[in-house]
């Protein structure tokens, strides 16, 4: 079983994908579900603590802004332990403002820069593009090994 | 700033997305609650949100998506279902992160369609999709098609 890092990270169709096909998806609500089942000091609504923007300079320089830094905390942990990774180009979802766009910008560099096997797409606008893209994530997870 | 008491701890909550002609989210929860021992579960428009042990929350997801295989969606959730900090019926309006799945419910037939053909097909024949990092280069018909537009 391999550990895919999902992008969007909170998509349900990769993530039942990553699922179906054998593998362990890597998506927000594992890292959101370790932090809201940890006892600690009430931070609502995530409890995304000071503590957090700390973490993330391992990833983010300090003039960072500390939305970019806090959101690292979760995702760099995530991207550290992937093996594999799939990424949707086109995922309008995925907007946001400043700490999310430049987070989303930095978690997309990351997993380029990593050497681990990386699947590339684009949402599908048609059925025989539905096609096209559920083989290609087969393939790619097939390829991959170590299914359960 | 108080102490934090987490509740649910040790458990995992996952949705089941239905995007079927055949099952509704109603079948699907009663289907649940049938085969269910000590979970918690939530019926919502899209499907159920499903809390308890992570063994127990898998065994009843696979039960179900036998139902309808290619049309049955699951991931996983952060929260408990009913959580007040995330549950509209406390925020009002649509829950955060709802954007998110309703936009992918518009893919989502596309996607079931993929599944189904590769019931039938071969996925080692199925050619690959566009690659999103490439530069495209403009089509000559599409150029074409532009040019009679602009002269008609």
């Amino acid at each position: 079983m391999v550990k895919v890092f999902i992008y969007p990270a909170t998509s349900l169709i990769l993530s039942d994908m990553v699922a179906r096909y054998g593998h362990t998806p890597l998506s927000s609500a594992v890292a959101i579900r370790e932090r809201i089942q940890t006892a600690g000091l009430e931070s609502a609504p995530l409890q995304i603590t000071p503590e957090e923007p700390k973490k993330g300079l391992k990833w983010a320089a300090v003039e960072v802004p500390a939305g970019v830094r806090g959101r690292m905390a979760l995702y760099g942990p995530m991207i550290e332990a992937s093996e594999a990774a799939i990424i949707i180009n086109d995922a309008d979802l995925a907007f946001g403002c400043m700490g999310c766009a430049r987070t989303n910008e930095l978690i997309k560099f990351l997993l380029h820069q990593k050497d681990i096997p990386r699947l590339e797409l684009n949402y599908p606008k048609n059925e025989e593009d539905g096609v096209r893209f559920v083989a290609a994530i087969k393939r790619f997870l097939t390829g991959l090994g170590g299914t359960k | 700033m108080t102490a934090y008491t987490p509740v649910h701890v040790g458990t995992v909550t996952k949705y089941v997305v239905v995007e079927s002609f055949d099952f509704t989210p109603a079948d699907l929860g009663i289907r649940a609650y049938e085969i269910s021992k000590g979970v918690m579960i939530k019926e919502t428009c899209f499907g159920l949100v499903i809390n308890g042990k992570e063994e127990e929350v898998d065994r009843i997801i696979a039960e179900l998506r036998k139902l309808d295989p290619e049309h049955i969606f699951v991931k996983d959730r952060g929260f408990p279902p009913g959580d007040a900090r995330r549950c509209r019926a406390n925020l009002g309006g649509a829950r955060p992160g709802y954007n998110g799945m309703e936009y992918e419910m518009t893919v989502i037939p596309y996607v079931s369609h993929g599944l189904e053909e590769l019931n039938i097909r071969d996925e080692n024949t199925i050619p690959e999709p566009e690659n999103p990092l490439e530069h495209k280069a403009l089509d000559i018909a599409r150029l074409r098609k532009l040019i009679d537009a602009q002269e008609s």
